[in-house]
């Protein structure tokens, strides 16, 4: 009986080498595909429960905490936390358990979560010190004084809209102010009820809180876009001084195009310079300047300013700005659109930042520089692992041209009214009210305000939009004087 | 005999007992100095998840490891008195398997107790639950040392136990739903007041000791060859009985009762204890048919049959059906996640496998401990199925080398189908890992498997005295590498 007992020993040992091996098959070669299945939640887990690193804003030596994490006793050990939520979620984002991340902590996802390249040297030492490995800190360009100031004017009035305000001369984004906004800090709670909770809220909010409106939406630029238009035709070898159009209308196709007066531009019936017709914002004279250029014209300028570009991000991807139809970015469809897309109508569509951009191209004497939101990317020890380095896009006017749109943007600031004029400040600004909607005599108006300054020395260019609730609003009204609070902000000092 | 027991504290104070006899010595001794160790790897364990898991580190994991001392040093005491000459190493096997099979309910039991807390569940513990019955199975054991004193007296009841046997099988087929409901689909299981027994663990071990009884006595009958077919002989068709017998009992388990499990085990064993008797392979070969065909059979008649094959070919496939491949599939995840060193004892997340203290703890383990934790378990349950083997081997008596050989290669089974099951090397069958898993009735049955294994290695190592005194003192049966017991021709 012994024989066959042996045998079965055998069969026995057999049994367990076949274990084994599958188990080695199971948990060293085809290990990796299975940590990194979509549907194991271990390695997100693992994730969030790592100390993530910080992101911060900076002005001078003070430094401003806007997402931190605190230590908390369930599975995923750290509570990510946002300071003034509301205020810096369209640049913070959230990051939820549920839902994911977006903005900020999505984009620079590797560097918070620590897994990024240029910390593996630190994830080395922390592995061999025993300490958890913990996320680098992303230090933003925002300009805290700034960001609060747009926010709160936004705030206060009630306003839905956005404000984004750039440092012309090196793209950095002093501001990035989207209303109505949400708190990132319900959506990133350990409670997945909490979570679910505000998640349905902001969506079912009509007014979308959730809406970053300074990169992901787009709206007409109205009479702000006689800048691009202008810019075409000083490009085009006209001056400031050459007379334009005066007309009190002209007639598209059978619908007529006035000026907001209804009479002719400056009371002028025999023409008047450029400069005068953009500072009064005469719209007849910027929808021949147009008509008169062609579209091919105005689609190179619109797209050396970086309108059609669809894969600029700030690192946040900003959508695609148009002056045709989406499918036909930059090209305008017939005559009749050509006069109105002059005065930012019809299919044009900017987004804030885009409009920004525009503004801040003028103000850096032409040359246009790359938005960028992240200043600088900080190991766990505050040491610095990179820099931001200013970035030129390439130039899209002359130094001339631009100096002439500025002088023509100064005298549009005189003309335009709202609080928040400073003395001995010179601003450059236009403004611009844009219909809207089907109706358009009866739908309330966008209201543009786009500024730089200081005039001759810009250190802050700024674009501001509010989704106006009242029919009869202006661009002036409205919006010049939370561009002006951001630039105060910016530049400082006393009022 | 003759020493006193010993405290069962210090690991130490055995070693001076074991040489009171003159003839071989008892290895107590090494025993209780590796149940030391098991005590002091338990410990460990449970630092680390304590550790890893945040909890205080304090000195009550100093108390409960000697406590866990003390309760298998009242196993250890008792099979110093009760089977001095037992196999030193299959204790120890078992003790470690349980500690860390305690250790490891315990650190899901933490998982699932946060969360519980956070969704405002009632939170429900396993581990005490689980220690309750771990003591009542040393209790068990205990009984099954000290009732049974020889073996060889248990084919006395071996119709009796066969009886029984089948009747515990059949019974929560039979009873109604509230005293046998169907958990998990398999409808196994007997509700006694608050406890649940699975009656079929037991009657296992009831039914291997029936037939273990009838192979030995009718075992010329099988040996006797039928006609010869190509070279092979077979067996006289009314010889198939016992085996027809076999196969229908395991098919009916199959399909009363939806436990593939059991059923893949009884017949298994049954197989080979069939094989042992009767030295001849043809019987695996009928077996191997017999399965096959009900296999096939199986397959086409349930749809949840179909179902765990489809889960096996690929679990990523049928992740989102129901009844489909999530839990292998989570398993598996675990087991890539932990990779060759594992995550880390208390490091992982292994509660996210349905089931994860119970049949899927062997994925726990292979998240946590790795490749090489889960390898060294594997090793565990070979030591302690291989000390059985070598017991059956060293054995004289022809009813203990087939109960013995038959007890081994259950425990060996039921790794297989259960690791196998989860690391999807075979299709999951839903069965307990021995010593390991949460629950009562497989940890019972396994402990009277331990103690009869214990018994049957005592009497193959115990000098023999009464009968027939051999004149020339050889080196003890037991030393020698191989045992050489040949029958007289």
């Amino acid at each position: 009986m012994n024989t066959p007992l042996r045998r079965v020993g055998l069969a026995m040992l057999g049994m367990i080498v076949l274990l084994l091996a599958n188990a080695t098959y199971i948990q060293i070669i085809k290990a990796d595909d299975y940590r990194k299945d979509s549907r194991n939640q271990r390695v997100l887990l693992e994730e969030y429960s790592r100390e993530r690193g910080k992101i911060l804003a900076r002005v001078g030596n003070q430094v401003q905490i806007l997402a931190t994490v605190s230590p908390t006793n369930d599975r995923l050990r750290y509570l990510r936390q946002y300071n003034n939520g509301p205020m810096y979620a369209p640049v913070t984002g959230y990051y939820s358990v549920r839902y994911g991340a977006n903005g900020l902590e999505r984009t620079e996802d590797e560097i918070l979560n620590g897994s990024d390249d240029r910390l593996f040297v630190r994830r080395l030492s922390d592995l061999i010190t025993g300490r958890d490995p913990r996320g680098g800190n992303i230090e933003l360009t925002v300009n805290p004084a700034a960001q609060q100031a747009a926010y709160q004017a936004m705030e206060k009035a009630g306003y839905a809209g956005s404000v984004v305000a750039l440092n012309p001369k090196t793209g950095e984004i002093l501001a990035m102010v989207s209303t109505p906004s949400y708190d990132p800090n319900p959506l990133s709670a350990h409670d997945g009820s909490a979570q679910e909770k505000a998640w349905s809220a902001n969506n079912a909010d009509k007014r979308k809180p959730m809406l970053n409106r300074a990169i992901s939406e787009t709206y007409a630029p109205g009479s702000t876009f006689k800048l691009v238009v202008a810019a075409a035709a000083l490009e085009d070898g006209k001056s400031k001084d050459d007379l334009v159009t005066s007309a009190d209308k002209i007639t598209v196709g059978g619908s007529e195009l006035r000026n907001y007066n209804r009479g002719f531009c400056a009371g002028q019936p025999n023409g008047v310079t450029m400069e005068t017709a953009l500072s009064l914002s005469c719209n007849t004279a910027f929808a021949q300047l147009a008509h008169d250029m062609g579209a091919d014209k105005l689609g190179k300028q619109a797209a050396k300013f970086g309108i059609g570009e669809d894969s600029l991000t700030v690192p946040m991807t900003v959508v695609q700005s148009c002056i045709g139809p989406r499918a036909n970015c930059l090209t305008i469809a017939d005559n009749a659109a050509l006069y109105q897309s002059g005065i930012g109508q019809r299919d044009v569509r900017l987004s804030p930042m885009q409009n920004a951009e525009i503004v801040a191209s003028i103000a850096n004497g032409g040359e246009r520089m790359r938005p960028q939101l992240v200043k600088s990317v900080l190991a766990p020890d505050l040491s610095e692992i990179s820099r931001f380095d200013e970035d030129s896009l390439g130039r899209v006017m002359s130094r001339g041209s631009a100096d002439q749109l500025r002088d023509m943007m100064i005298q549009s600031e005189a003309k335009t009214g709202g609080d928040g004029k400073r003395d001995g400040l010179t601003v450059a600004s236009k403004t611009g009210t844009a219909e809207t909607g089907n109706d358009p005599k009866n739908t309330p108006p966008f209201a543009w305000y786009v500024a730089f300054a200081p005039a001759d020395d810009p250190k802050v260019a700024v674009a501001v939009v509010v989704e106006s609730q009242d029919v009869a609003a202006t661009g002036g009204k409205l919006s010049a004087a939370i561009g002006r609070a951001t630039i105060n902000a910016v530049l400082g000092g006393g009022g | 005999m003759g020493s006193p027991v010993q405290g069962a504290v210090g690991p130490a104070t055995g070693q001076s007992s074991a040489s009171t006899d003159n003839a071989a010595p008892t290895r107590r001794g090494t025993e209780l100095l590796l149940l030391g160790f098991a005590a002091f790897v338990v410990s460990a364990a449970l630092m680390l998840v304590e550790a890893n898991q945040e909890q205080q580190l304090t000195l009550r994991i100093v108390w409960y490891g000697l406590a866990f001392l003390a309760l298998f040093g009242v196993a250890h005491a008792a099979v110093r008195k009760y089977a001095p000459y037992a196999d030193p190493l299959i204790l120890p096997c078992v003790a470690l398997l349980n500690g860390l099979g305690l250790v490891m309910i315990y650190r899901i039991d933490l998982a699932m107790t946060e969360r519980a807390l956070r969704a405002g569940r009632e939170i429900n513990n396993d581990v005490p639950k689980q220690i309750l019955w771990t003591t009542v199975a040393l209790a068990l054991f205990l009984v099954v040392l000290i009732v049974v004193k020889d073996h060889r007296t248990l084919t006395k009841y071996g119709y009796t136990f066969g009886l029984v046997g089948l009747v515990l099988l059949a019974l929560p087929a039979l009873l109604p739903g509230f005293l046998a409901p169907t958990i998990n689909g398999a409808k196994i299981w007997l509700k006694v007041g608050p406890f649940s027994l699975q009656p079929g663990e037991f009657a296992k071990i009831l039914l291997m000791v029936f037939f273990a009884g009838f192979l030995v006595s009718k075992r010329d009958l099988f040996m006797a060859a039928g006609k010869r077919v190509l070279g092979i002989d077979l067996p006289r068709a009314r010889d198939l009985g016992p085996i027809l017998f076999a196969w229908g009992v395991s098919v009916g388990v199959l399909v009363f009762q939806k436990d593939l499990g059991t059923s893949l085990l009884f017949f298994g064993t049954i197989l080979v204890m069939l094989y042992v008797a009767t030295e001849r392979v043809v019987w695996v070969v009928v077996g191997l048919a017999l399965f096959v065909g009900g296999c096939v059979i199986a397959f086409n008649l349930f749809t949840h049959v179909q179902q765990r094959v489809a889960n096996w070919i690929d679990p990523l496939a049928t992740y989102y059906d129901v009844g489909g491949g999530y839990q292998i599939a989570q398993a598996l995840f675990g087991l890539g996640t932990g990779g060759v060193g594992g995550t880390g004892l208390g490091a992982g997340r292994p509660e996210l496998v349905p089931l994860a203290n119970s049949d899927f703890i062997t994925a726990a383990i292979g998240e946590e401990l790795g490749f090489i934790g889960l390898a060294a378990l594997l090793m565990i349950y070979t030591v302690l199925a291989l000390r059985g083997m070598r017991s059956a081997l060293a054995v004289r008596d022809t009813f203990g080398k087939l109960l013995g050989g038959g007890l081994s290669f259950l425990l060996v089974m039921q790794v297989f189908v259960v690791v196998g099951g989860v690391t999807k090397l075979i299709p999951e069958t839903g069965i307990t890992a021995p010593f390991l898993s949460y629950g009562g009735s497989s940890l019972l049955a396994n402990y009277v498997l331990v103690a009869l294994l214990l018994r049957i290695s005592d009497a193959a190592r115990r000098p023999q005295t009464s009968s027939r005194p051999r004149p020339v003192p050889q080196a003890p049966i037991a030393e020698a590498h191989t045992v050489m017991v040949e029958r007289p021709t």
